[in-house]
């Protein structure tokens, strides 16, 4: 670059984006054989609710309608249930090698079947395919992989000499990676020997029962994993019921809350996997250009659905500009749209409900006075979508600062010192993530002693791990899933 | 404790019980007191039923300052090495050891015990101590560690304290249970607000004093009487107690708490459905239900 002295012509440079603009580069659909309608999976066969009633689940970048599916009610999950404690009792009898292979077997059929499971997930949820097909899929065969070894170990999982199952599992899980929240939670309740029963979110049905085939296929016996579709009633319904010895969790606080005051005074063991408000921090001599990737990753991966989301930005005032700036040039770059096009960043947001969600808090930023930035991209006429968003001069009173948006909108703070950094980082309710990011490693290491949240990325973020023990501090819940410490919530002490 | 000692011509010297709030020794704020009587009719002791001592009678008020006492004294206690939270219960052990007629004594009259059999409660919860001592700096290596992710980062798990934790000390076991419930609270860096026995608060008062000598830093750990409904029902709501070990909530208390509980989503242990026996070897269960796991990641590369 030792004769370019003339500026950069804008609107020459305009027709090279054009000239060089990405050629549409969609995944296929044929890979995905989409029936009609869909049963609940109870006792290894599909069954219509028993009420007979049904719900829509759509695609939210198209609003297109993929499937009927089975709505349950109290007597299809009192159902679920009994089929599932019918199962425990020769589950858990199986010797743990035995179990184990099945649970191998499974992890196996994912991986054979991952590229239509990516293309089904990214159908019903909006995500981008190269998300699905790069990180979930990867990742729920890898959780599966991972559990079925400890399934004949579990004698050394530091829960005594002979630990034993629970019974039955109830779970509920997000819309936000349904996958891989079913496998965050099937795969270390079988390992240790209890039987499920799983409530797939209402708008992302679908993987969950293609996963019940998954488990026909490997020979899964019949009511070791049971799946009831439905709505929130479903869910208060199967955590509810009597019979059911463990109660696991992830979404939002609120419902949290409610599960706890449900499953309280009762023998119920409960794990909860909920909010979050994540501060990501850069410091003056962090890596910028890194850093500025992180933070893209932070709140932009999975449209900022994430619970663990970088979505508070503390940046050391010194850097603020320059950081903001390269920003704001890095999101003009990202490319928002088809979720099914290989060269997409940015998807749809998952359903109408959630984009109201985003755009009132979103509305709500700009009303008690901070500064407002949209990442310029076209969105698409049809479907559920939110442009990449920045909120400038952001106070820590902000309800953008302090409420979970769980979507694309990061909020921009500043901070003098490591100590007011520390502070404001934990000045939330929730406790899950963090992001630090600085050259120096005495201040990784001392920041990261003082940040109360349960998972810390220095100079990384949004980084999951089947070993990887992951979970909240104070009101993003407790008990942790991965790893180790991910089979202390489906074993007794014993 | 009382020991009307008259029989060689000499009136006992009787100790007003007090509170134990930030390293303090204050009345309850609240003025009240209640009749403290003993269970045993044990040769050498107080007669069943006799007044044992006048007990402070703490309030919810007592109970929002023990909290803000335990807040106060978490980053100290929590930031303090393993090595010397160790060698600061160990001296708990130390002192207890060196008072251990006086806590038989008040045992004795506590619970109805025969004086073997409650020399060996205070025997017991002064191992105990020394046993939950020796965990502080080994707990991380066993119940944290590398995790071996697939990908070019270093992975640790690290276990961290929760925060203040309300702690209902058993009902009948005056010391040994409560020691068999706070020290493992302690351990780890946690900070507790201590509701006593109801009926047996004595033993628990004096242990305070026993704190209050072994370089335990003021409000590490605090201790209330009273009431056990009254005291437990403003901590489990407290916004800003983190956990409440229910051990010694009766009946349909510990639901009511359990729901209170919820809202701040404490971690919350449950009592046993019975009576456990305090004198077996603890495990790991006490520890770990009060502990975060904090994992850090960091890229590895040139």
């Amino acid at each position: 670059m030792t004769d370019n002295t003339t500026p950069p012509n804008p609107s020459a440079s305009a027709a090279a984006s054009q000239l060089f603009a990405y050629a549409p580069a969609p995944e296929s659909r044929a890979v995905v054989d989409l029936a009609p309608s869909y049963g609940l999976f109870v006792d290894g066969e599909f069954r219509e609710a028993a009420g007979g009633k049904v719900f829509k689940t759509l695609s939210p970048a198209t609003e297109e309608v993929l499937a009927e599916v089975a709505h349950a009610g109290e007597e299809d999950v009192e159902a679920a249930v009994r089929a599932a404690r019918a199962a425990f009792g020769p589950w858990s009898a199986l010797p743990g090698t035995e179990r184990a292979k099945y649970l191998f077997r499974i992890a196996r059929v994912i991986q054979e079947r991952s590229r239509e499971l990516a293309v089904l997930e990214t159908l019903d949820n909006g995500k981008p395919i190269r998300e699905s097909r790069d990180a979930d899929l990867p990742l729920v065969a890898a959780h599966f992989f991972y559990y079925a070894g400890w399934a004949d170990k579990l004698s050394y999982a530091g829960l005594g000499p002979d630990p034993r199952p629970l019974g039955v599992a109830a779970q509920v899980i997000p819309w936000n990676f349904p996958l891989l929240m079913l496998a965050w939670k099937i795969a270390p309740a079988l390992a240790a020997g209890n039987t499920v029963v799983l409530k797939p979110a209402e708008t992302t049905p679908l993987s969950a029962l293609f996963f019940a085939d998954i488990c026909r296929q490997a020979g899964l016996p019949k009511g070791v994993v049971n799946i009831v579709t439905g709505d929130g009633a479903t869910g208060a319904a199967l955590v509810a019921h009597p019979d059911v010895n463990k109660v696991a969790f992830t979404g939002s606080t609120a419902v949290g809350r409610q599960i706890a005051r449900t499953v309280a005074g009762t023998d119920k063991r409960l794990t909860l996997e909920l909010g979050g408000k994540g501060a990501n921090i850069v410091f003056e001599d962090a890596p910028l250009d890194q850093a500025v990737e992180g933070i893209v990753s932070g709140i932009f991966f999975n449209q900022g659905q994430v619970c663990c989301a970088g979505s508070r930005l503390l940046v050391q005032e010194s850097v603020h500009d320059e950081v903001l700036d390269a920003l704001k040039r890095r999101l003009a770059t990202l490319r928002v749209g088809d979720p099914l096009d290989k060269n997409t960043d940015v998807g749809a947001i998952n359903s109408a409900e959630q984009l109201a969600r985003i755009t009132e808090l979103a509305e709500a930023g700009e009303a008690e006075g901070a500064e407002r930035w949209s990442a310029p991209c076209e969105l698409p006429g049809e479907g559920y979508w939110f442009a990449p968003t920045v909120f400038t001069h952001v106070s820590q009173a902000h309800r953008i600062a302090r409420e979970e948006i769980f979507g694309p909108v990061l909020s921009v703070l500043t901070f003098r010192t490591p100590d007011e950094a520390v502070a404001k980082a934990n000045n939330t309710p929730y406790g899950l993530s963090a992001g630090i990011w600085t050259e120096k490693g005495s201040r990784i290491l001392q920041t990261a002693n003082q940040l109360r949240a349960g998972v810390v990325w220095a100079n990384t973020f949004n980084k999951f791990d089947p070993t990887s023990p992951f979970g909240g501090y104070k009101e993003s819940g407790y008990g942790r899933e991965g790893g180790r410490h991910g089979l202390e919530a489906y074993l007794e002490h014993a | 404790m009382s020991t009307p000692e008259t029989s060689r011509g000499r009136l006992a010297v009787l100790k007003t019980y007090k509170l134990y709030v930030g390293g303090k020794f204050p009345r309850s704020e609240s003025g009240r007191v209640y009749e403290v009587t003993a269970a045993t009719s044990a040769a050498g002791a107080a007669g069943k039923g006799q007044w044992l001592a006048n007990a402070p009678l703490a309030s919810r008020k007592d109970a929002r300052d023990a909290v803000v006492a335990a807040r106060k004294a978490f980053g100290g206690w929590s930031g303090a090495t393993a090595y010397n939270r160790g060698q600061v219960l160990y001296r708990v052990a130390e002192m207890l050891e060196g008072r251990r007629q006086q806590f038989a004594a008040e045992v004795t009259a506590a619970e109805g015990l025969s004086k073997a059999k409650a020399q060996a409660a205070v025997d017991a919860a002064i191992d105990r101590w020394v046993w939950y001592a020796g965990w502080s700096d080994k707990l991380a290596q066993v119940v944290g560690g590398a995790n071996p992710v697939a990908g070019p980062f270093f992975n640790l798990s690290t276990p961290e304290p929760t925060g203040v934790v309300a702690v209902l000390a058993p009902q009948r076991s005056s010391l040994l249970g409560l020691v068999s419930v706070l020290a493992p609270v302690l351990v780890s860096g946690n900070t507790a607000v201590v509701v006593t026995s109801r009926n047996a608060p004595l033993p628990a008062l004096s242990l305070a004093e026993v704190l209050a000598t072994s370089d335990l830093p003021g409000g590490v750990v605090n201790v209330l009487s009273g009431d056990t409904a009254e005291l437990a029902r403003p901590l489990a709501a407290h916004a800003d107690v983190q956990a409440v070990d229910l051990a010694g909530a009766e009946g349909g208390l510990a639901a009511e708490l359990e729901a209170a509980a919820a809202e701040n989503l404490k971690r919350v242990l449950r009592p046993a459905a019975q009576d456990p026996d305090w004198s077996a070897q603890p495990g790991l269960e006490r520890m770990t239900a009060f502990l975060e796991t904090k994992t850090v990641w960091h890229p590895v590369g040139a």
